[in-house]
C-alpha cells in the first residue's frame, strides 16, 4: 500500500486500491498482472504534461476510479442485453459482453462458423491457453498507460482463432454492453486469423446514459499471411461513460485490413490504434468518423508503424465538432529503413459548428527510408459556405442542407470502408451518424 | 521515389567537410573569467557601460535560470553541457571603442574580408548600384565591431545600432520593447540569454520610413570555448518596413560551442520586417566532431493591425539546431510568414519549424518548409499552427516537404494544429498536390509533365522569397534554391 502514497488524485489512489482488492479473484497469471499495473503506479494518469496526451489530461477528467463491474447471472445479463435494443438487428454471429464478462446465454457459442473457434478469455487465462502466446504482438503497446490498466484488470473477452484458409461469411458481432450502476470494466479479446483466412469482426458499445462508466477495453487483431480482416466499431456508450479503447493490428504479408470506428457517445473518449505492418505487400486502412457536441471530448491516437518493405497504409479521419466539444487526431507514421516502398497517406479533416468547438490535430510523421511515400493532410474549418448556398437556394432550410453536407463528409469513411455490395452493413453504419444528425435539429 | 542525381550532387557540395569559413583569426583577446555566475554577470554589464536597470534585470535573469531545466522534448541528443566550462566575454582587446573602422583591428576586418562581408562603406559604393546597399552591423564573439551607414541611416531616421550601444543611447525604447516578445523567463536559453548576452543588433525604424537600404548583421564566433549569446530587437513603427538579414559562422574546431541568441522583432500598424537567417555556423565534422550548438528563440509580435513579419532562413550549419522563428498575429489582418530550407549532412541534427499564433481577427499565416537530410543527419521540422477564441476569420497554409538522401538519415515532421475558432481554416499538407490548378495546368499545357511543372513551381515560390538575399551573404542559398524535391517523402 506504499505506493498509494505517491499518487496525487482520488481517482489514482483509487485504481490502487482497486488493484489491491481485485487482484486474488482475477484470473491468470498475477505477476504480469502486477507487472503491468507497476507500469501505471510508475507514472500516474497520463496528463498533459505528457506528449502523447497532450490534448486528453486523463489525470484531470478522470474525478474516481468506479468500482469493477461485477458479473451478472444469466438472467441479468440476458435482460441487460435485451434492453439494449441499438444494434440488435445486425445479421451476425453474436457475442455478448455484459459488464465485462462474456454473457454465453446471450450468445450464439455453440453455432459458430466453420474454421471458428472461441474461448472466453476468464478461461483462457485460468488454464493458460496456448493461443494467449499470440497476446502483447506489439510491443510498443505495453508502454501505454489505458493498455497496462486493461492488463493488470481484464476480467473476461474472448480469444477467437480463424483457422488457416477459412472463409468466414457471417460477420462476428461482439455487443459490449455495461448495465446497472457507474462501474468499470476491462475486456481484452484476441482474435488469431491465420493464413489465409477472412473474416469480419463488429464491435458495438452501448450503455445508458447520464450513468458516469469507466470501460477500458482492449482488441488486439493478430492477422497471419495472406487473410483478408474487416474490423468495425462502434461507440455508442452513453453521455457520461470515460471511455478509453485500444486496437491492436499486428499484420503479416500481403495482408489486407481494414478498421473503422464510429464514435456518438461517451463524455470522454481515447480510442488508440497500433497498427504494425510486419510482412511485406500488406495493405492496412485505419478510418474513424466522430461527432461530438455538448462539452464531450473525443481523441484518436494512431501508432503507425512500417517495418516491412512495399505496404500501404491508408488514414482518413472525419470530425465533426459541435457546443463545446473538443476533437483531437494524433497520428504517428513511422517508416523504419527496412521499410522501402512504403505509400502512406494520413489525413484527417475537421468541421467546427459552433463557436465554443475545439479541434486539435497531431499529424506525425518519422521517416528513416528514403525510398517511399508519405503524404498528411490536416484540415480544420467550418461548412463550406458556396455548398450551403447551392443547396438553400434550392429550398432546402439550412439544418437539413447542413444535415446533408455533413452526412456525406462522415459518409466517406463508412463508403471506403464498406463495400457498396454490402449496403445492410452501410445502413447499419450510417444509422448513428444520421440520427446524431437529426438529434442535433 | 529516391532523391534525383542533380539534388544530391548539391547537397554532397555543401557537405559538412566542404564548410569553407572554418578559419582562425589570432587575435588578443580579452575575456571574462571562465563560468557563469553574477559576479560574470556584473561584469558583462560593466563592460558594456550599462545603467544600473539593465544589471538589475540580468541578475534578475539569471536566478530565474538558475530554477529551470534544460528542455529535452525536441529530438535531438547531446553530451549535458556544462553551463561553468564556459567563458561568457569574449572580445578582441582594443583600448577604447573604435571611432571609425580605420580603428578596427586590420585581422578582424581580414577576417570579415575573406567572408565576404564588406564593412567599408566606399568598397560597397564602388560599382555597385546604390539601390543595393547594405549596411552592416559585425558582431565578432562578444562585441559588436563595426556598423556601417549609420550616418545615413540616421538621416532616414532610422537607429542602427549594436544592442549595447541602444541600452546606453536608447533607453526609453530598449526599455519599452526589450523582453516584450519574447519574456525573460520564456524558456531556459532565452533565459540565460537574458543573463549574459552580450551584443547583436538594434533597429528602430520611425513611423512611415521605408528602410533606405537592406540592415545586416554577420555573427562571427572566433575564440574558442566561448558561448556566443546576442539578442536582436528590431522595432518597425507604424506603416515602416524593414528588410533585415543576418549572417552566422565559426571557425572548425574539435570541441562544441554553444549559441543561445534570442531575436525579437515588434511590428505596429501596417508596418513590415522581412527577416532573413543565413546560418552557416561550423556544423562538426563528419564523425559529428565539433560544430555550434545552437540553441535560438526567435520571434516576431505582429502587434499591430495589417502587419506583416517574415522570417525566411537558410540552414546548412551547426551540429544541432534547436530554433522556431515564430508570429503571433496580435493585430487584426495580420500576416505571418514562415521560409525555409534546411539541409543536414554529416550528423547534423536538426529539430527547426515554426509557430504562428492567430489571435487577432482575419489573420493569415503561410508556412513553407523543406527539409532535406543527407548523410547520418537527422531532421525534424516542428511546428504549431493555432486559433484563439477571438481569432475569427483566420487563415494558414502549411506546407512542408522532406527530403531523404540515402538510408542512414531521419526526416521527422511534428505539426501541432489546434483551432478554436469555427470559422478559422486551417490548411496542412505534406504534399505538393495542392499546388494551385491553374498553374499547373498552364505549365503543363506548355508541355512539362506534372512532375517538372510541380517542380518549378514550388521552386518558383520559393525562389522568390530567397531572391532577397543579397549574393555576398547567401552563397549557399543561391546554390540551395534550385534544389529539387523531387523524391519528397512528405
Amino acid at each position: 500500500m506504499a505506493d498509494v502514497q505517491k499518487f496525487k488524485t482520488a481517482a489514482e489512489t483509487g485504481l490502487a486500491e482497486r488493484f489491491s482488492q481485485a487482484r486474488a479473484s482475477l484470473p491468470g497469471d498475477a505477476a504480469a498482472r502486477a507487472t503491468a499495473f507497476a507500469r501505471f503506479t510508475d507514472s500516474g494518469l497520463p496528463h498533459r504534461r505528457v506528449e502523447e496526451w497532450k490534448y486528453t489530461d486523463l489525470r484531470a477528467a478522470m474525478r474516481e476510479a468506479a468500482p469493477l463491474a461485477g458479473k451478472l447471472d444469466d438472467k441479468a445479463a440476458a435482460a441487460a442485453i435485451a434492453g439494449a435494443t441499438r444494434f440488435a438487428e445486425i445479421d451476425a454471429v453474436r457475442i455478448a459482453i455484459v459488464n465485462g464478462h462474456v454473457a454465453a446465454s446471450a450468445s450464439d457459442l455453440g453455432a459458430l462458423p466453420a474454421g471458428v473457434e472461441i474461448t472466453t478469455l476468464s478461461q483462457a487465462l485460468a488454464e493458460g491457453h496456448p493461443l494467449l502466446a499470440s497476446l502483447g504482438a506489439i510491443p510498443e503497446a505495453a508502454d501505454n498507460v489505458a493498455y497496462a490498466l486493461n492488463a493488470a484488470f481484464m476480467t473476461d473477452g474472448v480469444v477467437i482463432r480463424v483457422a488457416a484458409g477459412a472463409k468466414v461469411e457471417k460477420p462476428l458481432h461482439l455487443r459490449f454492453v455495461i448495465d446497472g450502476e457507474a462501474s468499470a470494466t476491462a475486456t481484452r479479446t484476441l482474435a488469431l486469423v491465420e493464413e489465409g483466412a477472412s473474416v469480419t469482426l463488429i464491435e458495438s458499445h452501448e450503455c445508458a446514459d447520464g450513468v458516469a462508466h469507466q470501460p477500458n477495453d482492449v482488441l488486439e487483431i493478430v492477422a497471419r499471411d495472406d487473410t483478408k480482416v474487416e474490423h468495425l466499431r462502434i461507440d455508442a456508450h452513453g453521455d457520461a461513460a470515460l471511455a478509453l479503447s485500444t486496437l491492436t493490428a499486428y499484420l503479416g504479408a500481403r495482408v489486407a485490413f481494414d478498421t473503422l470506428n464510429l464514435v456518438t457517445g461517451p463524455a470522454l473518449m481515447r480510442h488508440q490504434v497500433y497498427m504494425t505492418f510486419a510482412g511485406d505487400h500488406t495493405t492496412g486502412a485505419v478510418r474513424g468518423a466522430t461527432m461530438v457536441t455538448g462539452r464531450q471530448h473525443a481523441d484518436t491516437t494512431l501508432y503507425v508503424n512500417h517495418v516491412a518493405p512495399h505496404c500501404e497504409s491508408r488514414e482518413l479521419f472525419k470530425t465533426v465538432i459541435d457546443g463545446d466539444a473538443t476533437g483531437v487526431f494524433q497520428g504517428k507514421i513511422a517508416v523504419a529503413r527496412t521499410a522501402q516502398k512504403t505509400d502512406g497517406k494520413m489525413m484527417s479533416s475537421a468541421v467546427l459548428l459552433s463557436e465554443g468547438g475545439t479541434m486539435n490535430n497531431k499529424p506525425e510523421l518519422e521517416i528513416f527510408a528514403d525510398d517511399v511515400l508519405c503524404a498528411h493532410g490536416a484540415t480544420c474549418g467550418q461548412l463550406d459556405d458556396d455548398l450551403l448556398f447551392y443547396l438553400m437556394a434550392r429550398g432546402i432550410p439550412r439544418p437539413e442542407a447542413e444535415a446533408l453536407l455533413l452526412e456525406s463528409f462522415l459518409g466517406e469513411t463508412v463508403e471506403e470502408a464498406v463495400g457498396e455490395e454490402n449496403e445492410t452493413m452501410r445502413e447499419t453504419l450510417m444509422a448513428p451518424i444520421r440520427a446524431w444528425l437529426s438529434a442535433r435539429g | 521515389m529516391p532523391a534525383v542525381q542533380d539534388t544530391i550532387d548539391r547537397v554532397k557540395a555543401i557537405d559538412v567537410d566542404q564548410y569553407k569559413y572554418g578559419f582562425e583569426t589570432i587575435l588578443e583577446m580579452e575575456k571574462a573569467p571562465k563560468g557563469l555566475n553574477e559576479d560574470v554577470i556584473r561584469f558583462i554589464s560593466a563592460k558594456k557601460d550599462e545603467p544600473e536597470w539593465m544589471l538589475e534585470w540580468r541578475l534578475e535573469a539569471y536566478r530565474r535560470w538558475l530554477t529551470m531545466q534544460e528542455p529535452s522534448w525536441a529530438r535531438v541528443s547531446y553530451p549535458k553541457i556544462d553551463f561553468n566550462d564556459l567563458y561568457y566575454y569574449a572580445a578582441p582587446k582594443m583600448n577604447e571603442a573604435p571611432k571609425s573602422l580605420d580603428e578596427v583591428d586590420p585581422e578582424i576586418l581580414k577576417a570579415y574580408e575573406k567572408l565576404g562581408i564588406p564593412l567599408r562603406e566606399q568598397e560597397i559604393l564602388a560599382g555597385v548600384e546604390p539601390k543595393n546597399r547594405v549596411a552592416v552591423d559585425a558582431v565578432f564573439d562578444s562585441v559588436s565591431v563595426a556598423t556601417t551607414f549609420k550616418k545615413e541611416l540616421a538621416e532616414a531616421g532610422v537607429i542602427f545600432c549594436s544592442i549595447s550601444e541602444a541600452i546606453r543611447e536608447h533607453p526609453e525604447l530598449v526599455k519599452k520593447y526589450l523582453a516584450s516578445v519574447v519574456p525573460v523567463s520564456d524558456n531556459f536559453y532565452a533565459t540565460l540569454n537574458s543573463a549574459v548576452f552580450t551584443d547583436g543588433s538594434f533597429v528602430y525604424i520611425p513611423p512611415g520610413v521605408r528602410c533606405p537600404m537592406e540592415l545586416s548583421t554577420y555573427f562571427r564566433i572566433n575564440e574558442k570555448n566561448t558561448g556566443q549569446f546576442e539578442r536582436t530587437l528590431i522595432i518597425a513603427d507604424k506603416g515602416s518596413y524593414v528588410s533585415y538579414l543576418e549572417g552566422c559562422t565559426a571557425p572548425q574546431r574539435d570541441e562544441n560551442q554553444l549559441h543561445a541568441a534570442v531575436v525579437e522583432l515588434v511590428a505596429l500598424d501596417d508596418a513590415e520586417i522581412k527577416y532573413s537567417t543565413v546560418q552557416n555556423w561550423y556544423p562538426g565534422d563528419s564523425e559529428g566532431k565539433g560544430g555550434i550548438y545552437n540553441f535560438v528563440t526567435k520571434r516576431g509580435d505582429c502587434r499591430g493591425k495589417n502587419s506583416i513579419i517574415t522570417w525566411t532562413q537558410v540552414e546548412t550549419g551547426s551540429a544541432i539546431t534547436w530554433k522556431y522563428p515564430s508570429c503571433i498575429l496580435r493585430g487584426d489582418g495580420s500576416r505571418g510568414e514562415f521560409y525555409s530550407i534546411a539541409v543536414s549532412n554529416g550528423r547534423q541534427q536538426i529539430d527547426s519549424g515554426t509557430k504562428m499564433i492567430h489571435l487577432g481577427k482575419n489573420t493569415t499565416s503561410r508556412i513553407i518548409s523543406k527539409g532535406i537530410s543527407a548523410g547520418q543527419s537527422e531532421n525534424t521540422y516542428r511546428g504549431l499552427v493555432s486559433a484563439h477564441r477571438k481569432a475569427s476569420g483566420a487563415r494558414n497554409f502549411t506546407n512542408c516537404d522532406s527530403l531523404l538522401i540515402g538510408d542512414r538519415c531521419g526526416a521527422h515532421t511534428v505539426p501541432y494544429i489546434e483551432s478554436k475558432n469555427a470559422s478559422a481554416v486551417f490548411e496542412h499538407e505534406a504534399t505538393t498536390s495542392k499546388i494551385s490548378e491553374d498553374q499547373l495546368f498552364y505549365c503543363m499545357q506548355r508541355g512539362l509533365d506534372e512532375e517538372e511543372a510541380v517542380a518549378l513551381i514550388v521552386n518558383g515560390f520559393v525562389k522568390d522569397v530567397l531572391q532577397k538575399l543579397p549574393m555576398e551573404f547567401a552563397v549557399e542559398a543561391q546554390k540551395l534554391i534550385s534544389i529539387s524535391l523531387e523524391g519528397s517523402v512528405g
